[in-house]
């Protein structure tokens, strides 16, 4: 179950960003924000020859007791790049995107 | 050595009763190989023990660390009746003790002794007793049973069997313990398969692996035995998923028993045997299951070297252990979890720290950090929970919990006891007291900001600083707190994070206030209250905090506090009026604005001013009026880009290139100089980044005191878009650029530093001006054509009464109608008022009435003027008859060609802004050329005037008119031309013949005057009579004196002429006339009152089309008397077929060499004159003239006769001459033996 999905543009600011308990999302944004520190480390190591560029799984990101993050929505975040509409940073606001987050959220819920 | 001391390990078995002992022993390298594992070195401890029936494993039995592997019996008999007697039967019950537990790993051991051999007399041969053994038990295993001599001598038999001894000891004991391992493991898998049967227990299950993993420690093959826990441990995960999910175990509900202790994880001893008994005895609950088996795997994780992954194991165990008893639904007391995860995490980095180096550690933060920032967070909320963070410290609900809390700890435990800074004294301290408690959370978040710093995670420093920055808070330090809000919102701000910068502005809101800084906490204010991501309450709640403030009065009036605009109101766009921002001295501008107020309510401002800034640009050419008035021509909106402050893209990016195309034209033609691309906010893309900007601070918005402000007071700004108009009177010349924005509210002033892009507008002065300009093209002599007069009023207001004053220029007429209609424009081009204009002509001047027009206002009208036609120039000077073309001046032939002749008329005109009169130059175009020609036949003659319209208008000639002024009726000029208005178009011409009469002997000239009346075709009734158009001519020498006749006849005898065969050409030259006025000059010779004149002929093809044979020119002395005819003959060879024209046969008259008009003829005469061969001079050449080109005899005679006075040739005028075989022709056949046939058609 996927309780909070956030696309991230290299900048670090979020292009999307969504979450299920919807009480709670500030909490959310400060966790991904915060799980951004570890992304870095991750992108930056990628540069070092060890580590396998395939690997769109990043692992565990922020240390947290309540939940597990994923990041999984890489081929419907490829959708969304493709739109000659879209302009990249700009935030997504694609309703099919949005859509395929509530499915990967409701999933397993 | 170590044989010696394994004996000396035998013997107290040895010395006592020989008996069966338990065995296992040495260091023995044996190499295992079980379960597909790669074969591993291993050592292999074992023990002696002696033997009891009841260390014989039972059925069933699972502890593989006391299971006896190998039997060995040891004997020192060596007498057969002691055999006999005792041993065997000690050995048979031995043997059936080991059958009985299916026990088939043993070895017989005889020792034997030469001192014991020596005493006996009664001595067996040595081997015997081996033999009898060999036979009773070994029956198919001789190999069973060794023999040891003389185990304490040191000879070489004692070595051999020692060796052979351990040999087979080695692998009895290898065998025996492979054997065994497998049958465990496959046990232990068996029961492992059975967990879904309703019996089982994971207990017990846990017990047997851990003897598998227990093995493999003794091995020392932690890898093997930390998989074992890792087994057990994802098992144990998996049942607390499926739990989760709805599939219970049974033996699970132990582990669900309420959390009653929350002493944390037990890393220092290698095996907690206190736990182990727990679960051994299915008493431990979930958190104690979970402790030891990760200080199991702890232990073993360090012996592998691998410090690191205990803290990063550590971390997930605490995450999972907390979620699963949220799964299992283990009621925990509120506080106790948090105890337990605190204890634990120093625990684990404790024990890390008591493995590594302080170089180690410091290195591998990033695995430690988690777990340093987890203890940080969990201390937090137990000071929370405990009301260790509020200001008046714990109530007594507080007290009661903490010590509550502090009895689920228990005791501290002894190996820890003596430690000063163990995590249990931590913690209880910690809880003791509020001093306590904020001294220890303060050293773990620093710790953990500082960490996190150090290997860059800056985000996550951040976090925990936040959290401390809340305490401070709860504290009421808000001083403190600000420096970490303030950091924290920085980065979140730096990358755009909404949600998070609201929050942690909203903190930072609290704490501002707290500490009274005022400025700033209305700037975060104003950005909270335009912040979308509140409600509308929190929005509403901190603009009326602002407008609170704002109608607060201040102690020190006139102190402003100066907010950046951009969190109150966003300037859209700005929109002059007039749209070109160009406005003169005293005229009025209005700028209007768009505002969107951010605010969620609508807020009343008391003044909103923009700052302007006044530049005088002299000399600047795009500063004059006329640039202003003409170029400034965009829409006059200027948009402000919206600026998206959650959005970082405007700090971090470049903006986007703003790319324009580019045309340079040049400013004659308009036809286009350069092209390119000009990127227009290059000024941005190249500024150099500014590496921190302080973002939430109070920006050194600077207030800008200008001279000039527009203002407008009173303005409520609605929530949304708000259009503001500011009004000002231009003053000065110059330019003004917008420079600031600020709306103020009381003390509070919010400015928007820099308009950008830039707005500015212009105020310029003007000088009252005239202009006068046709409104065609070109104005047309004659007839009558407009003229638009364009007053531009500049800073001069024209009164009533004020008045043009036109001095007449005399051949221009100014035509005053009876209603004359001035237009009044406003600056923009707006019409004022149409008023009728009075126009006054007297002789002299014409007078113009302006009617009032303010300043900077444009009077527009058009007046009439008529340019009166005057004769053109050509007539006077055309002295000879008919020829006009070569006597022309250059300047009259260039004009001839298309363009019309032209005359200027100036006029100069008073106006009442200047003393000084305006000289304005007119110039009008002559719509006609005129041309005219003599024509004759014989002795009649004819003029002819052609009129050329070389406009573009069509106009209608009517009376035309051939007058001779001053002569009598002797001379009469009879009209050949229709009667009727004749149409002239457009380029055309036409043509009016007269035929020329006369009575009495002709004068040698006539003075003529063509005079036609015209007006222009498309309009009708004129309002006035134009004059008509006269042209004044003179025509000279127009009787004709000889007629001239060629004639060629064929060769005798044949009908026509050949080409290729001569002809003859007959000349016939004759005088019409008697002597005459005109003939006397030069040639005329006098000789008894008979008169004769010196001619030359010449005959000269210009088409090439005869071939004059013999002389072609010659002189003839020509009697002066009516039909005195001469002839000449001469032979011409037609050189073409067809009908051919005649040659031209030209007359000179011959003068004499001394000639009073001998005068150097110029070069361009001879030039202009080469093909008429006027004044040649002609010498002896001319007699032997013969076939030759034209272009040689110039040459010739020009070069050799230079300088020499020479006999001159004057043409005769054309009306002299009349050619009455012009136009003739004669047919000429092609030569039959011609191969090639041309033929000239002419």
């Amino acid at each position: 179950m996927a309780v909070c999905v956030a696309v991230i543009a290299k900048e670090n600011y979020p292009l999307y960003i969504r979450s299920i308990p919807t009480e709670n999302e500030l909490k959310f944004h400060y966790m991904v924000h915060t799980s951004l520190d570890v992304v870095d480390e991750k992108i930056s190591a990628m540069g070092k020859a060890l580590v396998d560029q395939r690997e769109l799984y990043l692992g565990l990101l922020y240390p947290t007791e309540d939940y597990k993050m994923f990041r999984k929505l890489h081929n419907s975040y490829t959708d969304v790049m493709c739109n000659p509409f879209y302009n990249p940073g700009d935030r997504i606001q694609s309703r099919a995107f949005d859509s395929m987050v509530t499915s990967m959220m409701i999933q397993v819920c | 050595m170590d044989r010696i001391k394994l004996l000396w390990d035998f013997f107290p078995f040895l010395s006592a009763e020989p008996s069966v002992v338990i065995f296992l022993s040495d260091v023995l390298k044996i190499v295992c190989r079980s379960y597909g594992r790669a074969p591993k070195m291993i050592h292999l401890e074992s023990n002696f023990v002696q033997f009891k029936e009841e260390l014989l494993p039972k059925e069933g039995n699972k502890a593989l660390l006391t299971f006896p592997f190998l039997h060995i019996y040891w004997t020192e008999c060596c007498d057969t009746e002691v055999y006999k007697a005792t041993v065997k039967d000690d050995l048979t019950k031995w043997q059936n003790v080991l059958k009985a537990h299916s026990s088939v790993d043993w070895l017989i051991v005889v020792v034997e002794n030469d001192a014991k051999k020596k005493n006996k007399t009664n001595i067996l041969p040595r081997t015997s007793i081996v033999d009898k053994i060999r036979n009773d038990f070994c029956n198919k295993q001789s190999d069973r049973c060794v023999v040891l001599s003389d185990p304490l001598k040191d000879s070489s038999r004692t070595q051999e069997s020692w060796n052979a001894f351990l040999t087979k000891l080695r692998t009895s004991l290898l065998m025996s313990f492979t054997k065994n391992l497998g049958k465990f493991e496959d046990d232990m898998r068996t029961l492992r398969e059975k967990r879904t049967e309703p019996g089982w227990s994971f207990c017990d299950y846990f017990m047997v692996q851990e003897e598998l993993a227990f093995v493999f420690e003794m091995l020392q093959q932690f890898e093997d035995a930390l998989v074992q826990y890792d087994e057990l441990d994802a098992l144990f995960s998996q049942y607390v998923v499926n739990f989760g999910a709805g599939d219970g175990a049974n033996w699970l509900t132990f582990f669900c028993q309420p959390v009653k202790s929350w002493n944390g994880l037990i890393l220092r001893k290698p095996i907690d045997m206190e736990k182990r008994e727990l679960i051994q005895r299915q008493e431990a609950t979930l958190l104690d299951l979970r402790s030891y088996l990760f200080s199991r795997q702890c232990t073993l994780l360090l012996f592998l070297q691998r410090p690191w992954e205990v803290a990063q194991r550590a971390l997930e165990l605490l995450h999972s252990c907390v979620q699963e008893l949220k799964l299992l639904e283990v009621s925990v007391p509120p506080g106790a979890l948090d105890c337990w995860v605190f204890l634990s995490c120093l625990e684990v980095l404790q024990r890390i720290e008591g493995c590594c180096d302080r170089a180690q550690i410091d290195s591998n933060i990033a695995h430690t950090v988690g777990l340093w920032s987890y203890a940080t967070e969990k201390l937090k909320s137990l000071g929370y929970l405990c009301g260790l963070v509020s200001e008046k410290g714990p109530n007594s609900e507080d007290l009661n919990r903490t010590v509550d809390l502090l009895a689920g700890l228990g005791a501290e435990r002894p190996e820890t006891a003596n430690t000063a800074q163990s995590p249990y004294k931590k913690l209880k301290e910690a809880l003791s007291s509020v001093e306590a408690f904020e001294k220890h959370y303060l050293d773990l978040s620093h710790a953990a900001i500082e960490m996190h710093t150090s290997i860059g995670r800056t985000r996550s420093a951040r976090l925990v600083g936040k959290d401390l920055a809340e305490f401070y808070m709860r504290k009421k330090s808000p001083q403190k707190a600000e420096i970490y809000l303030q950091g924290a919102l920085k980065s979140y701000l730096a990358e755009g994070w909404a949600l998070p910068i609201t929050h942690t502005r909203k903190q930072l809101a609290e704490c501002q206030k707290h500490l009274g800084q005022t400025e700033n906490y209305l700037q975060t204010s104003s950005l909270l209250a335009s912040d979308h991501h509140l409600t509308e309450e929190e929005r509403k709640r901190f603009c009326q905090e602002i407008l609170s403030f704002a109608s607060r009065q201040t102690d020190s009036p006139g102190h402003k506090i100066v907010l950046p605009l951009h969190c109150f109101a966003q300037l859209r766009d700005l929109h002059f009026t007039p749209s070109n921002a160009v406005v003169h001295v005293g005229g009025v501008l209005s700028v209007d604005i768009t505002m969107c107020s951010q605010m969620p309510v609508p807020v009343r401002v008391e003044q909103i001013a923009i700052n302007v800034h006044f530049s005088i640009e002299k000399n600047n050419y795009r500063k004059t009026a006329e640039w202003l008035t003409k170029h400034k021509t965009s829409n006059g909106i200027i948009n402000f880009p919206v600026e998206t402050s959650p959005f970082p893209t405007s700090q971090n990016n470049l903006p986007a290139l703003e790319l324009y195309e580019m045309f340079e034209r040049s400013p004659s033609d308009n036809s286009l100089n350069t092209t390119g691309i000009i990127c227009k906010n290059v000024h941005m893309l190249l500024r150099r980044q500014e590496s921190s900007t302080s973002l939430e601070t109070p920006s050194g918005v600077a207030l800008e005191d200008g001279a000039h402000v527009l203002k407008c007071r009173d303005v409520t700004l609605e929530p949304g878009p708000n259009r503001i108009t500011f009004r000002t009177q231009a003053k000065e010349p110059g330019t003004y650029t917008l420079r600031q924005l600020c709306a103020s509210l009381g003390p509070v002033w919010f400015v928007l530093p820099h308009l950008y892009p830039p707005a500015q507008y212009d105020v310029y002065s003007q000088e009252p001006q005239l202009r006068v300009e046709p409104l065609a093209d070109s104005l047309l002599a004659g007839i009558p054509q407009k003229v638009k007069f364009t007053v531009t009023t500049g800073h001069y207001t024209v009164k009533n009464g004020d008045s043009l004053q036109l001095s007449n220029a005399e051949a221009m007429l100014i035509l005053c109608h009876a209603e004359n209609r001035a237009v009044i424009y406003s600056n923009t081009r707006e019409k004022a008022s149409d008023v009728s204009l009075r126009v006054q002509s007297s002789d002299k001047v014409t007078s113009i009435s302006l009617p009032a027009a303010p300043a900077y206002h444009m009077i527009e009208f058009e007046l009439e003027v008529l340019s009166l036609p005057s004769a053109p120039v050509t007539g006077g000077e055309s002295s000879m008859l008919g020829v006009t073309e070569p006597h022309r001046k250059h300047k009259d032939t260039q004009k001839a060609g298309h363009c019309m002749a032209t005359t200027d008329h100036k006029v100069s005109i008073d106006c009442p802004w200047s003393i000084y009169s305006t000289v304005i130059a007119l110039t009008f175009s002559v719509p006609f050329r005129t041309t005219h020609s003599l024509l004759s036949a014989g002795t009649r003659k004819y003029i002819q005037v052609c009129v050329q319209n070389l406009s573009e208008l069509d106009f209608q000639l009517s009376d035309g008119n051939l007058a001779d002024p001053g002569r009598g009726a002797d001379l009469q000029l009879v009209p050949l031309n229709a009667k009727s208005p004749q149409h002239i178009s457009s380029k055309q011409s036409v043509f009016f013949v007269w035929e020329l009469k006369w009575t009495r002997e002709p004068p040698p000239s006539l003075r003529c005057q063509f005079s036609v009346g015209f007006s222009p075709a498309s309009e009708g009734q004129l309002s006035i009579p134009l004059k008509p158009y006269t042209y004044e001519f003179q025509v000279e020498n127009f009787f004709t004196l000889y007629n001239v006749r060629a004639e060629i006849l064929p060769p005798a005898g044949t009908e026509h002429c050949r080409t290729g065969s001569l002809c003859s050409l007959e000349v016939s030259i004759t005088r019409l006339s008697d002597l005459l006025d005109v003939d006397k000059d030069e040639a005329l010779t006098e000789s008894d009152e008979y008169f004769s004149t010196k001619l030359m002929y010449e005959v000269v093809d210009n088409s090439s089309n005869w071939a004059v044979c013999g002389k072609s020119s010659g002189v003839i002395s020509m009697p002066v008397a009516a039909q005195a005819t001469h002839r000449v003959h001469m032979e011409v060879m037609p050189l073409f077929a067809g009908y051919l024209p005649l040659p031209d046969v030209r007359l000179f008259k011959y003068l004499p060499h001394h000639s009073a008009h001998s005068s150097q003829l110029d070069a361009d005469s001879w030039i202009e004159n080469d093909s008429l061969s006027v004044d040649q001079h002609v010498g002896d050449q001319l007699d032997s003239g013969s076939i030759r080109s034209r272009g040689s005899v110039h040459s010739a005679s020009s070069s050799e006769h230079k300088g020499l006075p020479m006999p001159r040739l004057q043409a005769l005028p054309p009306g002299q001459v009349f050619n009455s075989s012009t136009g003739m022709q004669v047919l000429v056949i092609p030569s039959r033996d011609d191969h090639v046939l041309e033929v000239s058609v002419t």
